[in-house]
């Protein structure tokens, strides 16, 4: 009987598997290992593939611009994703009330996350304008200084990161909130008995238990900023002299103007890995919680 | 009476800064409707006004004459549909596989998709080239539908989803004589309609705004999808500020009409990805 089971749920295991598993194959296993077999090669799309070993590989960390891009990207993510998760944290726990307007002022944070960055850089571009841009405009209202945002090696890497925590902030906003708003009402109680108000019961009630969101949270926006492209293509174009250029973009560049696909290949490959242990973390840290998958 | 004046405090303070963060949120929003309303001389007049010398609506009826606007909407519907649809309906055949049918190498299979999740896509971008090359599909809409048209997050997504449904549900079915795409179709697939629409709305997010494929798969003016061609727009408009600001608001536009009709699925579907991974 149980045999025979299996082997019923077998066959239809193959029908409602099929389509996932077969585009599963050919458009991600198979590039991916096709991918690892270009990083161990010299290839420009069109003749042979020529075996070189690890070469790429140990090109891309004597590659000064390679370990610029490399630099940038880092550093790109360990400013963007700081800054952006403690003003969501706080804009969250600042919506988190009973206050009027809470519908406008949802859809006004989250209006930036629907559009795509593409229009969101372009905009940006025409904001950040160093001598007719409405960004000068305010600064010098003030009384500072015009900023060339985007012609300076100084504050382009700048420019990518405000951009970028602009258009994330209400994205990930709206996931404390649901986080907040998964904390049961009678902690708050609870802690209110005890006389914890205001900024101790943020700090020593509200961030443990949300712990897991704000995990999420840094590890989705790490893993994104690894990944930033569209922005630094349209807004800087990855200059000036390179100043704010990041590795997808030399992945792209190295693959589609110059050809050298193997070389492409080992930096994605390199980007993979980072990116793959910090799924993992993510993974794992969210396996721990109400739900496994086991 | 003192804990009352400092409730008070904390909810005005809250409420000033919430405005300003608005008000940091619509501006740029603001200041793009109101450059592709004017005309390039306003565009560059020091210091900037909000309301130029006139209304400039041509600025909007020059995007339709200046790129094939109406085109590249019509191929990232095109796009984003079918790659919607493939994507749920795979998913979920996947799912129901992965939490109600019992087979063989079920954990296995299940292991290599949640492998899949954590690559990224850029990694695959030269092979998948090379397979579209190959199949001489490069520069049509299948470049961009077929690579993204399952996904393994979502299969994740709908395997969690379905666990949550009683298994009694379907064996009563199946006792009913009722075959396992019975059971799916009429049991588990209603059931896991928000996390369906979960998916829909990350999965039409996604490809809508996709820029790096769209720029590397296509090169013709009649196969352009709204990212790429404003991209392309860029490069030759670049300082009509006015005109690109209106094809930037017109690219726009359906998807905030989609949003504001459909706010509180976009709220919650994105609460649950961040409550379940």
């Amino acid at each position: 009987m149980r045999t025979k089971k299996l082997k019923k749920d077998g066959l239809w295991a193959i029908f409602f598997l099929a389509p996932a598993v077969i585009g599963l194959c050919a458009f991600t296993i198979y590039p991916l290992v096709e991918s690892l077999h270009i990083s161990f090669t010299s290839w420009d799309l069109f003749s042979d593939k020529v075996f070189v070993g690890l070469k790429n590989f140990i090109d891309l960390f004597h590659d000064p611009t390679g370990l610029k891009v490399f630099r940038n990207t880092v550093v790109f993510t360990l400013l963007a994703v700081p800054i952006q998760i403690v003003i969501s944290f706080f804009l969250a726990v600042a919506l988190n009330q009973k206050i009027r307007g809470i519908r406008f002022f949802r859809g006004a944070y989250f209006l930036p996350a629907i559009a795509s960055m593409v229009s969101i850089s372009i905009v940006w571009q025409w904001l950040f304008n160093t001598d007719f841009g409405i960004v000068n405009y305010v600064i010098k209202m003030f009384g500072g200084s015009g900023v060339p945002w985007l012609t300076s090696t100084k504050y382009s890497l700048w420019t990518i990161i405000i951009v970028s925590c602009w258009k994330g902030m209400g994205y990930n906003m709206m996931i404390f909130l649901a986080g907040l708003q998964g904390v049961p009402s009678t902690y708050y109680e609870a802690a209110e008995m005890d006389g914890c108000t205001g900024l101790s019961r943020l700090v020593k009630i509200v961030i443990p238990l949300i712990k897991p969101t704000t995990l999420y949270v840094s590890i989705t926006c790490v893993i994104n900023s690894m990944q930033v492209f569209d922005q630094v293509m349209i807004i800087t174009g990855g200059g000036p002299a390179r100043s704010s250029s990041v590795l997808v973009q030399y992945l792209y560049e190295n693959a589609f103007d110059y050809y050298k696909m193997g070389y492409a290949s080992a930096i994605g490959w390199v980007m993979a890995i980072f990116i793959f242990i910090l799924s993992v973390i993510q993974f794992k840290a969210m396996s721990n919680d109400d739900y496994s998958i086991e | 009476m003192k804990r009352k004046t400092k409730q008070k405090i904390v909810k005005t303070s809250s409420i000033i800064i919430l405005l300003l963060g608005a008000l940091i949120m619509l501006v740029p929003f603001l200041w793009m409707v109101s450059t592709s309303l004017k005309n390039l001389g306003d565009v560059f007049k020091y210091p900037p006004t909000f309301f130029g010398s006139e209304i400039k609506w041509q600025n909007y009826a020059d995007v339709f004459h200046t790129i094939d606007f109406m085109g590249m909407m019509k191929n990232t519907v095109i796009v984003t549909v079918v790659v919607a649809v493939g994507q749920l309906l795979t998913s979920a055949m996947a799912g129901f596989a992965f939490s109600y049918l019992e087979f063989r190498g079920r954990e296995t299979i299940f292991r290599i998709f949640l492998f899949a999740v954590m690559i990224p896509f850029h990694v695959m971008l030269i092979p998948t080239f090379v397979i579209m090359r190959d199949l001489h599909l490069l520069n049509s809409l299948w470049a961009l539908i077929l690579p993204c048209i399952i996904s393994p997050l979502g299969a994740f997504m709908m395997r969690q989803s379905y666990m949550s449904v009683p298994r009694s549900l379907g064996e009563a079915a199946s006792l009913d004589g009722c075959n396992p795409v019975g059971i799916w179709w009429k049991i588990y697939l209603p059931l896991s309609k928000p996390t369906l629409a979960t998916l829909a709305i990350f999965s039409f997010m996604q490809t809508w705004n996709d820029f790096i494929r769209p720029l590397i798969f296509l090169n013709s003016n009649q196969k352009m999808t709204l990212t790429l061609g404003l991209y392309n727009m860029m490069g030759n408009y670049a300082t009509n500020w006015g005109l690109m600001m209106a094809a930037v608001i017109l690219s726009i536009l359906p998807v905030l009409v989609l949003y504001l009709c459909l706010q509180d699925f976009f709220v919650e579907g994105i609460a649950m990805a961040g409550l379940k991974g």
